[in-house]
């Protein structure tokens, strides 16, 4: 259980709240329902939750499957930095989103599926942390330094949104593998170690060969 | 309202969102009958088992009860949503009647039951008064229902109806009633339940945090329990049958303000329609209650760990025995360790055949049970482990299609993709051991087996079994028996210049096969052409255990390649569920 990302959880949850947020709104607003305004902002809310919702984050183990199209969506969630990077940020986001909707039954249920999905991405929080060395939690942000100061480190559990990135594709330098003859001709022992048995074995051989003694005559192999 | 009119067969002149709200009701009761039956596992052998007289094919069915399971799912979450919907609509019209913001022959209705020896119609009893509203309009109330007790006026003095209709707005009526009601307790609450389940069940959640998912689905406890008693509470009326005798719709819909006057219309008498739903899913529930005490007591037998294999690369083979236990080829079990954890359940595919007098699984270190596991079976140390240390084990299966359908083809072509070639370990060994005790009644003659995998590394207890086989059938002067292809599809170039360089060696400098590994991924057309040519005029089963987008290119293949008339080379594509 120490290796769950609830991140990725509350994502779908998340997501999930929104679309019924939507369907909720539209429900009272197409309908006429009395105090049906609720119902428009319910709309308004759950398109918003969709769309910051919409790319998946990174996960810190493993390969993490793009949702179709999801690139657009975050490049526009990365532009807002440390808010919608932060878990926490996000949690108390939809805490407070869900609330309006809460007073219509058409969209209560999308009240508590968004507050549920904000208890999920708070626990990702809270858990005890990983056994594996995490990352120092939200210090990297900015905006919320001030307010991480104060927290523990044991209790935050460094989960944070990272966006997926495609990467760079390393171009295959041509030609890069080939490698040169050597310019130089290997070192040889001096003068008087060369002569005489080792001068059949030079002529025998060719540019490779050093100092070596060949028991058996060498044939290229080349197939 | 005319809900109630609509329902009994009258004139639609609203829309009728009690209907459609009813249509999709009586879809769930059957929907969430057969949800709960794909998953008894242990039925689903027993049936497998005893329909053994049947082909083949029906039996097949069986294997896709996941497939089946999703999509009723599936269907349950769209019933829902226009169930939930429509009976939006119908509270809230429901609660306009009774706070009379809607047509006069609704509000008539609505009032209905207010006074002795009724019975109600519109479920919304209570008109919540507005808290903001001044005396005035409270009195103004208190006289309108006066005013309906001595008669109910068809028509009202235009003021006055604006008057009603500009008091008691309230979506609170609506909220209220969600809470009050057991059908709108029982409603959120399950439907919520229903969301969480379907979130937790997604293929991402599902695969990489398995734990998430299992619990999260045991809601489904909660689920059945509500939907029972969700319409307990009878709030779905209808005139009752005696009335109907004296009051007749469709003659006293017109004269509302005699109602209870003239002779020919009584006032009408309405009973709540008895719940249905639990007739549906008590059958299925109880089913479900025996699966589970089933795969309980079958977890009780004692398991033995007989040995304990560690394998490089963060592999372990357990071999276990237990009494009574009977595999096939290509079977899966599920594995609990107490020590571990205490309710965890795991699948593992069978890696060894039926002839051992053992049945083992290969376990890949990967998570936190696994890990434990590891620990448990005191694999991280060194010094031998006396058999008394290792860990209580409880089992439940075999579960899965047998892979017996290897056995009626002359020649096969097994594919196996990733960790899809574990089941493929047992078809192999039982092959081996079919051939070395009776060759002569093997109709298998001739097996291609395909490896496809990024590297060796996590299989290679795997190549080891590959090269205990080669040996063998050199051994026995078969080694045409079995050829096998493995295709390393994450080489890169440094590897590319060790293959180069040995290329001429005797074995594969991965494997230490005689087979040469090849990298890349096969040219399937190629291969399939080549079979064709090899053994023309057979038929050749094709089993693959690999993903979806491979699934799809062999079945292609099978079919491109296979000639048209009964005589001829048919390649006929199986596609097993592991």
């Amino acid at each position: 259980m120490g290796q769950i990302e609830w991140a990725m959880w509350a994502n779908e949850q998340a997501l999930a709240s929104g679309l019924i947020l939507i369907t909720g709104g539209i429900v009272a607003t197409a309908g006429h329902f009395t105090q049906w305004y609720f119902g428009a902002y319910s709309i308004v809310a759950g398109v918003f939750v969709c769309l910051l919702e919409y790319p998946r984050g990174k996960r810190k183990k493993g390969s993490t499957m793009e949702r179709c199209g999801q690139k657009y969506m975050t490049a526009v969630v990365k532009l807002f930095g440390p808010l919608t990077r932060n878990y926490y940020i996000r949690a108390i986001l939809h805490l407070l989103l869900s609330v309006p909707a809460g007073f219509l039954l058409a969209t209560i249920l999308g009240t508590a599926c968004l507050a549920i999905a904000s208890g999920i991405y708070l626990l990702c929080k809270f858990l005890p942390p990983a056994e594996r060395a995490a990352s120092p939690g939200c210090a990297p942000s900015s905006v919320c330094a001030g307010f991480c100061v104060y927290l523990p480190r044991a209790a935050v559990r460094g989960e944070q949104w990272t966006p997926i990135e495609p990467k760079p594709r390393e171009r295959p330098h041509v030609g890069g593998t080939i490698k040169q003859p050597p310019s130089n001709p290997p070192p040889r022992p001096p003068a008087e170690a060369r002569k005489k048995p080792s001068e059949e074995a030079e002529a025998a051989e060719g540019p490779s060969a050093g100092p070596q003694d060949n028991p058996i005559p060498v044939t290229d192999e080349i197939v | 309202m005319g809900n109630w009119a609509v329902n009994e067969g009258l004139s639609i002149f609203v829309i009728s969102a009690l209907a459609l709200a009813r249509a999709p009701a009586a879809c769930l009761n059957f929907n969430c009958m057969l949800i709960l039956l794909p998953v008894c596992r242990n039925l689903l052998s027993f049936l497998r088992g005893s329909s053994a007289c049947c082909s083949t094919r029906v039996r097949r069915q069986l294997d896709r009860n996941l497939t089946f399971h999703k999509m009723v799912a599936w269907m349950i979450a769209l019933h829902t949503a226009i169930h939930t919907i429509a009976h939006l609509f119908n509270v809230e019209w429901c609660v306009n009647a009774r706070v009379n913001n809607s047509d006069p022959y609704s509000i008539a209705l609505s009032e209905l039951g207010d006074r002795p020896n009724e019975t109600y119609l519109n479920f919304a009893r209570k008109r919540i008064k507005m808290f903001s509203r001044s005396l005035s309009s409270s009195m103004r109330m208190c006289a309108c229902e006066a005013w309906s007790n001595s008669g109910l006026p068809v028509t009202m003095p235009t003021s006055q109806r604006k008057l009603r209709t500009q008091s008691n707005k309230n979506p609170e009526g609506g909220l209220y009633l969600a809470v009050t009601l057991l059908a709108g307790i029982t409603g959120v609450v399950i439907t919520l339940c229903l969301i969480l389940i379907i979130t937790s069940s997604t293929k991402t959640i599902r695969r990489s945090y398995f734990e998430v998912f299992w619990y999260t689905h045991h809601l489904f406890v909660i689920f059945f329990i509500g939907l029972a008693i969700h319409g307990a509470e009878r709030i779905v009326r209808g005139q009752t049958a005696k009335s109907l005798k004296e009051h007749n719709p469709m003659e006293c819909e017109n004269k509302i303000s005699e109602w209870g006057k003239i002779q020919k219309c009584p006032i009408p008498q309405f009973a709540g329609n008895p719940p249905m739903t639990w007739k549906w899913i008590v059958g299925p529930m109880f089913l479900y209650l025996c699966e589970r005490l089933v795969r309980f007591w079958r977890s009780q037998q004692k398991v033995v760990i007989t040995k304990v294999v560690t394998h490089p690369f963060k592999t372990i083979e357990l071999q276990m025995k237990k009494k009574g236990f009977k595999m096939e080829v290509g079977q899966y079990i599920f594995v609990k360790c107490p020590k571990v954890s205490k309710l965890e359940w795991h699948p593992f595919t069978l890696t060894s055949a039926p002839e051992e007098d053992f049945f083992s699984i290969h376990i890949r270190i990967v998570g936190d049970w696994t890990e434990g596991l590891f620990n448990a079976c005191g694999c991280d140390k060194q010094e031998f482990q006396d058999a008394w240390k290792l860990p209580k084990i409880a089992v439940d299966g075999p579960f899965g299609t047998a892979s017996e359908d290897v056995f009626s083809y002359e020649v096969v072509m097994l594919v196996g993709a990733g960790i899809g070639v574990t089941p493929f370990a047992s078809i192999l060994k039982s092959v081996w051991y079919k051939y070395c005790n009776n060759a002569t009644n093997l109709k298998l003659k001739k097996i291609h087996f395909y490896w496809l995998c990024r590297d060796t590394h996590a299989f290679e207890w795997f190549a080891d079994l590959l090269q205990l086989l080669e040996s063998q059938m050199q051994e026995s002067n078969n080694a045409g028996f079995l050829s096998y292809n493995i295709y390393l599809t994450g080489w890169d170039e440094s590897q590319a210049n060790h293959f180069a360089v040995h290329h001429d060696e005797e074995k594969d400098v991965i494997t230490g096969l005689k087979q040469k590994t090849l990298y890349g991924r096969p040219n399937w057309d190629n291969e399939f052409k080549t079979i064709a040519s090899q053994h023309p005029n057979t038929r050749i089963g094709v089993f693959l255990c690999g993903p979806e987008a491979l699934a799809e290119t062999l079945s292609k293949q099978s079919i491109s390649n296979s000639e048209s008339g009964p005589r001829g080379v048919h390649f006929i594509f199986n596609k097993e569920n592991f």
